[in-house]
Formats: C-alpha cells, sequence, structure tokens
C-alpha cells in the first residue's frame, strides 16, 4: 500500500442527511437507469408498461429528493464544496493519469472543508448544476407530454425532449461506471465506499490543509 | 393540483412494486347510466300490436303493411324518408356527387349497384328498388318489418329488390336456400324496437355473405360470448345495437360518409342526452382507474379506444380480405364452378374470381378524424398505385384525428385503361350483357357504364383497390386487450405510422451510437486503468 507511510487520522466527514441522499438517489439513479433503458427497449425485465410506470414513479421520488437535497445544500452552506477551483487541478489529473501508477501521494486529500478535490468539484458540478437537472426537466416534460397544450408548451417536440433524456442517461451511465471506479483509489480498494456508509474517512495526520481548501461555515 | 397528488404518491412509492390493478372498473359512470335505460325496458312498451285491427286484415304483401302502419305512426314516412337508410346517399354530400352507395361511390365487393339494383336492393330497407325509375317518394315503398318485426321469420328474397318471395316461396339458386312467403299478419303484429337480429339481417351478411364485408360484424354478433363481445354479450350488459346507436325521428347514429357519424368527443355523462357513438359518451376520456391508468388515459386524445381493446377482428367467424375480379370467369368443362377452402368459404368462384378469408385479424392503423373519403366512378385514378376506393382522413398533426384500427379489403377491380376511371360493371341480371351471364368484362361494362350514363372507352383493364371498414365492434374484455408492446416495440403495429415519435419503436441512431461510445469508452478506460495500476504496481513489488 502506497500510504502506509503516513499516520492516519478519522475525520468525520458525511453526515447522516448528506449518506441518506447520496445511497438514496443512487438507489434511485440505478432504478430509473434500469426501467429507463427497458422503456427504450435494450431488454424485458418489468414489462413494458410496469417499467414505465416504476420509471415515472422513480423519477418523482427522485426529482422530490433533489429538493431536499439542494435545500439541505443552501441552509448548510455545504454549497461551497462545490465551487470550482484550478488550483491543483492539473496536479489531481496528472496524479490519476500518471502518478497513480507511480505510487505517488495524492495530491489533494479530505477535509471538512474540502470534500471534493478539484476535479471532483467539477465534475459533480457539471453533473448537480447540468446534467441532472437537464435530465429531470426533459424527464418531467417527457411525462407531462399530454398536458404540453395545456401549458402552451409548443417550442418543443416529443422527439427532442426524447433525445435530450436519451443523451443524458447516457452520459449518466459514463459517470457511473468512471464513478464507482474511483472508490477503489482511495488508501484501501473500499476505503471510500466505507466513509460513504460511515461518514468517517481516514486521512493523513501530517496533511497540511491549504487555504482554498477551507470555507467558514456559515 | 395532479402533479401534487403524483408526487406524493409517488414518495410513498416502493411499495408500489406488486402495485395496482389496472383497467376499466365497474363502477365507470356510463354503465349505471347504460343500465337505467335498458333495465325495464318493457315499462317503455305501451301497445300491443296483436291487439290492433288494422294489423289483422288480410295483407298479401309489404306495402299493405306498411300503410296500415302509417295509420298511427302518421310522420313515420316522412322520418324515414330523409334517412340513409332509405336514400343510401351521404345527406351531406351535393346529390350530383353521388357519395353513397346509392350513388356512384365504388367498394371493392361487387362494387356498385347500378344495374344490378334486384340484386343489390335486397338489404334496402324498401319494396322494389328494381332499377333507377323505384320511386323513393313513395311512403308505402318503406319496409318496416325487416326492421321492426320479431318473429325472426321475415326474410326478404337475395334477388327480389327488397321484397320477401311471393307465395308460397322460392328457392334462390345463389345459395340453394329456399325462402317462404312471411306470414304477414304475424310479423306485422309482432313489431317492437329493432334488435341485434334485425339490424344484423343486413349489416352481418353485407356482401352478399356472413362477414363478408365488415369483419367485426357477422352473425357471430346476434348472440356473442363475453370474449367476443363486452357489451353485447349475453353474459354481460347485452346491449342491443340500438343502445350506442341511438336514434332520434328515425335517423340512427352512426354512419360514416364524408361526415363524420360524431364531431364532438364529448362525455354525454354529464347530460343524458345525444348520440351515444363514441365509446367516450359513456366512458369519458379518462376511463382507467389506477395509477398506470393515468398514463392509459394519456392516451385517449390519440389513440382510439378500439386501437387496444379490439386487439383483433373477425374472431370467430372468417371475413373476406382479398377479391381478385381479374381472375373471374374461369370455367371447368364449359361450366362454371366454385372451389371451397378452410372455414368452407370459396376461395374460386367463375362468377367472383379469387378470394381470400382470414380469421383473427389484426387491423392496420392509421389516424382517422372520423370522416372516410370515397371515390366515384368518376374519379380519375392512378393505376400505377393501389387505388384508395375509399381512405380514412386523418392526420398525427389534427387534434381531432386519433389512430383507429380498420379492415383494409384489398382486390382487384375493373378500370377503364383509356379514361382512367373504375368501371361499374353490370353483374346481375338474365341479359347476355349481364357479367354473371355471358362472363363477358368488355360487355358487361359497357351495359354498366351506360345505365350509370357515364362514358366507357371499352377497354377493360384490373387495378389493385383498398377499401376501409373502421374497426370499431367485438370489443374485448379488459383481460384481453392490447399490451402496451403491441405498439410500443420495435416490432411496432403503428410502422406505417411515422410521422411522429413514439417511445420504445423509435429512437435516434447518432444518439444511440454517441452513447453508447461515451459508455463503452468510459468502461474500457477505467477497465486499462485498473490493470495498470495492478500491472505497474506487481511490477514495483518484484
Amino acid at each position: 500500500m502506497a500510504l502506509t507511510h503516513h499516520h492516519m487520522k478519522k475525520i468525520y466527514l458525511y453526515s447522516r442527511f448528506e449518506r441518506f441522499w447520496h445511497w438514496t438517489q443512487s438507489v434511485l439513479i440505478v432504478l430509473l437507469m434500469v426501467t429507463g433503458l427497458e422503456v427504450h427497449g435494450l431488454f424485458n425485465l418489468f414489462g413494458f408498461e410496469r417499467a414505465v410506470d416504476l420509471h415515472n414513479t422513480f423519477g418523482i421520488s427522485w426529482l422530490v429528493l433533489f429538493v431536499f437535497i439542494i435545500f439541505w445544500l443552501l441552509t448548510t452552506g455545504e454549497w461551497k464544496q462545490y465551487i470550482p477551483t484550478s488550483k491543483k487541478l492539473f496536479a489531481v489529473a496528472r496524479y490519476y493519469a500518471v502518478g497513480i501508477f507511480k505510487g505517488e501521494d495524492h495530491p489533494v486529500h479530505k477535509s471538512s472543508g474540502a470534500k471534493h478535490n478539484p476535479l471532483q468539484r467539477l465534475v459533480y458540478l457539471g453533473l448537480s448544476a447540468i446534467l441532472l437537472p437537464l435530465q429531470m426537466v426533459t424527464g418531467l416534460l417527457y411525462w407531462t407530454y399530454n398536458d404540453w397544450v395545456a401549458y402552451g408548451i409548443n417550442f418543443v417536440s416529443l422527439e427532442t425532449v426524447a433525445n435530450v433524456h436519451m443523451g443524458c442517461a447516457y452520459a449518466l451511465l459514463a459517470f457511473l461506471i468512471v464513478h464507482i471506479y474511483m472508490t477503489t483509489t482511495g488508501h484501501s480498494i473500499t476505503a471510500h465506499v466505507a466513509a460513504m456508509f460511515s461518514g468517517w474517512e481516514e486521512v493523513p495526520v501530517d496533511y497540511k490543509v491549504e487555504e482554498w481548501e477551507v470555507h467558514k461555515k456559515s | 393540483m395532479g402533479f401534487i397528488r403524483r408526487s406524493v404518491l409517488a414518495l410513498a412509492t416502493v411499495a408500489f412494486l406488486c402495485g395496482p390493478v389496472f383497467g376499466a372498473s365497474d363502477d365507470a359512470p356510463g354503465i349505471e347510466m347504460a343500465r337505467q335505460a335498458t333495465k325495464g325496458k318493457e315499462l317503455w312498451i305501451t301497445a300491443d300490436h296483436s291487439k290492433f285491427d288494422v294489423l289483422k286484415q288480410p295483407f298479401t304483401k309489404g306495402p299493405e303493411v306498411t300503410q296500415a302502419c302509417l295509420t298511427c305512426h302518421t310522420e313515420a314516412g316522412h322520418q324515414f324518408h330523409k334517412t340513409i337508410h332509405w336514400t343510401w346517399l351521404d345527406p351531406k354530400a351535393e346529390k350530383e356527387m353521388g357519395i353513397g352507395k346509392g350513388g356512384l361511390v365504388m367498394n371493392n365487393f361487387c362494387i356498385n349497384i347500378q344495374s344490378n339494383e334486384p340484386r343489390c336492393t335486397s338489404c334496402h330497407a324498401g319494396y322494389g328498388w328494381k332499377d333507377k325509375n323505384f320511386d323513393f317518394s313513395s311512403q308505402k315503398k318503406i319496409d318496416c318489418l325487416v326492421c321492426h318485426e320479431q318473429t325472426g321469420t321475415y326474410k326478404k328474397f337475395p334477388a327480389g329488390a327488397g321484397n320477401p318471395a311471393p307465395p308460397p316461396g322460392m328457392k334462390f339458386k345463389g345459395n340453394g336456400k329456399y325462402y317462404k312467403s312471411p306470414d304477414w299478419n304475424k310479423v306485422a303484429q309482432s313489431v317492437s324496437r329493432p334488435t341485434r337480429a334485425n339490424c344484423g339481417t343486413c349489416h352481418f351478411y353485407g356482401g352478399g355473405g356472413d362477414g363478408v364485408k365488415h369483419g367485426d360484424l357477422d352473425s357471430s354478433m346476434r348472440m356473442p360470448s363475453k370474449n367476443l363481445d363486452v357489451h353485447m354479450s349475453m353474459e354481460g350488459q347485452k346491449f342491443e345495437c340500438t343502445r350506442c346507436h341511438t336514434t332520434v325521428k328515425h335517423q340512427i347514429a352512426g354512419r360514416i360518409y364524408s361526415n363524420p357519424a360524431a364531431t364532438d368527443r364529448k362525455s354525454l355523462l354529464e347530460d343524458d342526452l345525444g348520440a351515444k357513438i363514441m365509446c367516450e359518451s359513456c366512458h369519458s376520456a379518462t376511463p382507467h382507474k389506477s395509477e398506470i391508468g393515468m398514463k392509459l388515459n394519456d392516451h385517449t386524445d390519440k389513440v382510439a379506444c378500439q386501437s387496444c381493446h379490439i386487439p383483433t377482428f373477425a374472431r370467430e367467424l372468417p371475413t373476406k380480405m382479398w377479391w381478385d375480379w381479374s381472375q373471374a370467369g374461369r370455367k371447368k368443362d364449359g361450366k362454371a364452378y366454385v372451389v371451397k377452402g378452410e372455414w368452407g368459404k370459396p376461395t374460386y368462384m367463375t362468377k367472383k374470381g379469387d378470394m381470400r378469408w382470414e380469421k383473427d385479424v389484426i387491423p392496420e392503423y392509421y389516424w382517422f378524424n372520423g370522416t372516410i373519403e370515397s371515390i366515384t366512378a368518376k374519379t380519375v385514378v392512378d393505376p400505377s398505385l393501389p387505388v384508395q376506393v375509399s381512405r380514412p382522413i386523418g392526420s398525427s398533426k389534427d387534434s381531432k384525428s386519433r389512430i383507429m384500427p380498420f379492415k383494409v379489403h384489398r382486390g382487384k377491380t375493373p378500370y377503364d385503361i383509356v379514361n382512367k376511371n373504375m368501371i361499374i360493371p353490370h353483374l346481375f341480371g338474365k341479359d347476355e350483357a349481364a357479367y354473371w351471364k355471358g362472363y363477358d368484362w368488355v360487355k358487361a361494362s359497357a351495359a354498366g357504364m351506360a345505365y350509370a350514363g357515364l362514358p366507357f372507352s371499352g377497354n377493360v383493364g384490373f387495378v389493385e383497390t383498398e377499401y376501409v371498414y373502421p374497426i370499431t365492434h367485438m370489443v374485448a374484455p379488459k383481460d384481453n386487450v392490447l399490451a402496451c408492446e403491441a405498439c410500443h416495440s420495435k416490432q411496432s403495429r403503428l410502422s406505417n405510422l411515422n410521422s411522429f415519435y413514439m417511445p420504445r419503436r423509435d429512437s435516434n441512431r447518432v444518439v444511440d451510437a454517441g452513447g453508447w461510445f461515451i459508455v463503452i469508452a468510459s468502461a474500457v478506460g477505467v477497465i486499462l486503468h485498473a490493470l495498470g495500476r495492478i500491472f505497474i504496481k506487481g511490477r514495483k513489488e518484484d
């Protein structure tokens, strides 16, 4: 193990609600992926009718959960974890491309002020500010197709909505694959996953948190 | 509000997997209304016709009975003269256009009644329409009995121009059956509101035989099982035709020519009046209960109820699907002959040509606004394509159109090669020009076209034709409705309706290809990355 020479300490990083929303969201996304791909015609599992019904139900559930997540992010100030930065961005990218193979240290370690490294910040911001809302808006439009006339929606076709929704789904699936793989890059294979369940993450004792990695709780 | 309700429901979601029951439930508001109207039918009858002296006089023919009827039902004659059961013409179209089977409209069965009247008009609700001199203004020519008698013994002679066989009766060569002359007093005294048997007398046998034309109307609909028709079944609601085909002053709701049978897709649940011809009249536009039902209800603006609820037609008896007149006229040993196939139905007749019958037929689907457009013998046609002698009007862009199932009867029928119009052949008659006598298309065409007052070049060809019937009867029980996949799949029943996007049937190649590319690239990327970590780390530890 590359980091065994460090003394490690445990820090409480992920609050109960944070873990709850992360795992509920992940379950919903997997269920949406399965039912959505069935609706798209990839396989037969539930049957079209039930797949559509489940997909709608999961989709609306996710939407409701998402509202709670955003509310939580705004009220706790945790939204600041997603402020993008270019500091150490290249270093992190270089680490995953080269350093990780050489047994180097990760250039950024987690702290309560900076749960996400600069690359994660960028990806998660894009995800939660662009991809997920786009998926939800197109899903909602798809779902309410029959009410478009009543809503006065005539600037978009069902085909466009369906294609954007599908495109986002593929992007999410690609994200999911990389995201799951990245959990194995901690100081042990399961460290990150374990932290997401317990809330406690192990970080080196001697790691000096830089100023940009700290944000004031407000 | 629906959104909030759905959202709340959605949150309580996961218990949902074993989910709700789908389908129209027995508490549909229209069912109660229908029950009220059908229950206690007897109470509505305030006259026993067997007690009327006017019906006890010695009748010898139909018009005498009609005159007796009219002594009490003084307005019935005027009323009936205005209906299409009498005129066989579309009341909304100009008379010169000849829209309607009594005019110049073509079909691809026996084609047109002009010059063939005695055979075709045996289904006319009148007596003696044997040629174009028939007096349409005479009230006593109306046949009240064919629709109202209840003995089941009243039969018109198939080639009798609407008249029953004269006493004592006659054999009809066409089917070898003997037709008795009616007991006029008995049938006259039995009259009541029309039943399925009355309507079926003509509408089950259109085209000269059981199930030939419609495919969703044949003799199996006289006493249908619940599987065949959930409304008319003897185990169920026992609806008569008149339950939906409501009638005001003898005007029966439901004809489809160049004007829709019903224009307003309104529910009549609020005001229990008007024509109940649409499914929605009783079931409303949101007939499905349960959570899944809400998605099904979303379809009712685009999909006719019939499309899902009549999965196939001709479910018990076969219907004719193909009729090639160009093969008619072949003889065996100098004689006309008939070849019978499956179900005892003719597959070849010297008189009629090749025919194909099918059972349990999957309908074809078209956008339909309730209007069917027909061509006439005057219409210029393009013989390089199948000629649509009738076709449904509608489009996916039209908010009044919905996807509707149809029987499409195809065949080859004669047309004028030079003038490029369909031919009205003289088929029936004792003269040599009649095709069924002389088997000469040129003579038969010349005679038929001359009778209709239309030009004929003398050159007969055959062109493929299509004729459509909306499929609207034989509504299956809810357990037998089409599954969503019947349309929402790559093998969609609606594969010919491609002017709109349909989930699962349609997808965008670029989105799919690009999407799978990034997904697979990500997977390959992480696998290579993982291998790299394992491989390089392993080497370092050496």
